[in-house]
């Protein structure tokens, strides 16, 4: 039984395409919990992909910038909620979201590059 | 007319615009090697195959100086693995034109990270180039992490505000304008109010017969606003520039020459030293452009640029590092 939870809490978080090195071993309804609290965006052809992104209360969200050419990741805020280094190529970003709401953001480097963050 | 060569084209300009067949055969000669020169309303174009037949008087003139841009040193991805040595081919390049720039224009895009090795290589390779004095402005990639402290204790000596100034050159009024900094979310690039203000009160006093040089990082006209190849503010600039009768903008930024008249003002992109960006919407995104190896340095180049006095239009030059 506990086996087969952690193989669904697995499969779960596969689907949602997220990693799940080293979280594997508790095999409980909790850690399926706490795989949910992290969710991606993926940086690429100057694009943030999703550009919308809904996630729950304590999510942690990461940036990877797949592009050659530097990018950020900066809240249009104010004053800003998050703010990257600039991040060169496959380098990350990561902020964890606590409080509800809507949380706009874009690349300061290509002001074109926008996207947000809903947090419910 | 009757003595036209195969190569030239000479087009009759009324005062109200251009001969668009001619400027848009410019436009397409621009992308592989142009000259382009306007005197007293007539545009003429030269291909580059035909430069050594031009009058070296047509050529050189009271002043003669070089645009080179987008450095982007510290870059190693497959588009170019060798940026020190494109902009070291950039500098021979400069080296051989048959008259010796008095100056060098640098539009930006210096480093690619803002690391400060990135500039200290920059500053050393200039330092073989001929002409000494260099003038800067800075490209995104320059001010990155600190809103360009660091470019500004390099290279911004004796300017305003966020690096902008303005210099005089044997009667010609250079001005170079910052457009990289407090971009807004969605926008493009921004002077912003206290440079414009600066700018009109720069060129107030000014005679309406000095030539006007502009030269920024992202171009002064709407290249292509859904890759951001553009400036937000920069009508507003042209607008304190139009009393005079030769305005020439030099940008960078695009990674490829393209050029463009609009009354008395001609706009003209450089190449970068580093390495080429797609034509605007050709691609999914404005990356960098892998070409093949051998040609790479065709699309690469510096921008060569001389003023005649009495000529209405500064003379602007591409020549790849091929």
């Amino acid at each position: 039984m506990r086996r087969s939870v952690s193989i669904a809490g697995l499969a779960a978080a596969l689907v949602l395409g997220i990693g799940v090195w080293g979280t594997g071993q508790k095999g409980s309804v909790t850690s399926a919990q706490e795989k949910l609290s992290t969710m991606e965006v993926k940086i690429d052809n100057f694009s943030f992909g999703p550009v919308a992104l809904t996630v729950p209360v304590g999510t942690t969200v990461t940036w990877t910038n797949r592009d050659d050419i530097p990018h950020t990741v900066v809240s249009t805020d104010d004053p800003k909620t998050f703010k990257s280094k600039v991040l060169d190529t496959d380098e990350k970003f990561s902020f964890t979201f606590s409080k509800a709401g809507t949380y706009p953001y874009f690349c300061s480097i290509h002001p074109k590059m926008t996207g947000k963050v809903i947090v419910q | 007319m009757s003595e036209k060569k195969k190569d030239e084209l000479l087009h009759d300009h009324n005062h109200d615009g251009i001969d668009r067949r001619g400027f848009l055969k410019c436009m397409a000669w621009a992308g592989t090697g142009a000259f382009c020169v306007m005197k007293g309303g007539v545009l003429n174009s030269y291909s580059l195959s035909r430069m050594s037949e031009i009058s070296t008087a047509d050529m050189m003139g009271e002043l003669s100086f070089v645009q080179i841009s987008d450095s982007h040193m510290g870059f190693n991805k497959p588009a170019n693995p060798d940026v020190v040595g494109t902009l070291k081919a950039a500098v021979d390049k400069v080296n051989g034109l048959s008259a010796t720039p008095e100056f060098m224009l640098h539009t930006g895009d210096i480093s690619h990270l803002s690391k400060p090795e990135e500039f200290d290589t920059v500053d050393q390779i200039l330092k073989s180039a001929k002409p000494k004095d260099v003038f800067y402005v800075p490209g995104e990639h320059d001010v990155l992490n600190d809103d360009g402290k660091q470019f500004l204790e390099r290279y911004g000596k004796g300017s305003k505000g966020g690096g902008w100034y303005s210099f005089d050159k044997k009667g010609v009024h250079f001005v170079g304008l910052v457009n990289v900094m407090n971009l807004k979310a969605g926008g493009l690039g921004t002077l912003g109010h206290e440079q414009l203000e600066w700018l009109e009160d720069d060129v107030k006093h000014l005679k309406h017969s000095t030539p006007i040089v502009v030269f920024a990082h992202i171009p002064l006209w709407s290249v292509y606003p859904e890759w951001g190849w553009g400036t937000e503010d920069s009508a507003q600039a042209l607008a304190y520039l139009k009393k005079f009768g030769s305005v020439t903008v030099l940008n960078g930024h695009i990674h490829q020459t393209m050029q463009k008249v609009e009354g008395n003002v001609t706009f003209h992109t450089a190449a970068s030293t580093a390495f080429p960006q797609p034509q605007p919407g050709k691609a999914d995104s404005p990356g960098p452009m892998k070409v093949p190896a051998e040609q790479l340095r065709s699309v690469l180049g510096i921008t060569d640029v001389n003023y005649v006095q009495g000529q209405h239009a500064l003379a602007v030059v591409d020549s790849s590092l091929a």
